[in-house]
């Protein structure tokens, strides 16, 4: 918990937690922004759920941040269907691949410059080889 | 018999939401009760991230904001 909206700018900042890579990255970004004290961590799947404490936390917020792992944007769809319209990162926007991104501290530290910065833009395409591991897939499945 | 909470650290605003909601109770004329909730994990079991917030009978209404006190009738109705 949280601030006391005595404080100007609530920020509230969540993450798809997807099980992709990228929703991988999404959700350790989120972890590290929170803890640095960028934003205040909330809780996506409560907002789905439609538990009233979360909903009412994040109508009540000044920001609302989502950061997604790839463009189904789950987290900000979230948010979109009780009225909210945040204020929304795509890890794959910020030339990371999905599937074939490996989850490093090199690649989260550069999403969280990317949202510290404000920065929406698109840069060129990041490739990086996987060494292996898991279904095989590389992310997609 | 209304079960109203107020939740928050003891800020002004959450003076105020207190204020507000007995005045709303008592307006409408309802037989309530107003509890303070300052415990911080016990704000976080209703999932509230920002206070002052209040919540009608477990329910949590508002959260971050001072609502009116004819907002507040409408959600001690609602």
């Amino acid at each position: 918990m949280g601030d006391c909206a005595c404080n100007s700018g609530t920020k509230l900042i969540y993450s798809c937690s997807g099980v992709a890579d990228v929703g991988e990255i999404a959700d350790r970004t989120v972890r590290l922004l929170r803890k640095e004290g960028f934003a205040q961590g909330s809780c996506i799947a409560a907002v789905g759920a439609g538990l009233p404490g979360y909903v009412q936390s994040a109508k009540g917020a000044d920001v609302n941040i989502t950061v997604d792992g790839c463009p189904v944007a789950c987290s900000r769809r979230i948010l979109e269907n009780i009225g909210i319209t945040p204020v929304s990162y795509i890890v794959t926007e910020m030339g990371f691949k999905k599937g074939s991104t490996p989850v490093t501290t090199e690649v989260i530290e550069a999403v969280c410059a990317n949202i510290r910065e404000g920065k929406m833009d698109k840069p060129k395409e990041k490739t990086f080889v996987l060494s292996g591991g898991g279904c095989g897939c590389g992310g997609n499945c | 018999m209304f079960k109203i909470e107020v939740l928050g650290t003891g800020c002004a605003k959450c003076t105020k939401l207190e204020e507000n909601a007995r005045k709303a109770a008592d307006e409408l004329g309802v037989e309530y009760e107003i509890l303070k909730v300052k415990d911080v994990n016990d704000i976080m079991n209703y999932g509230v991230m920002i206070t002052p917030a209040l919540v009608v009978n477990g329910v949590v209404k508002v959260a971050g904001k001072v609502p009116s006190v004819e907002e507040v009738k409408k959600m001690i109705n609602g």
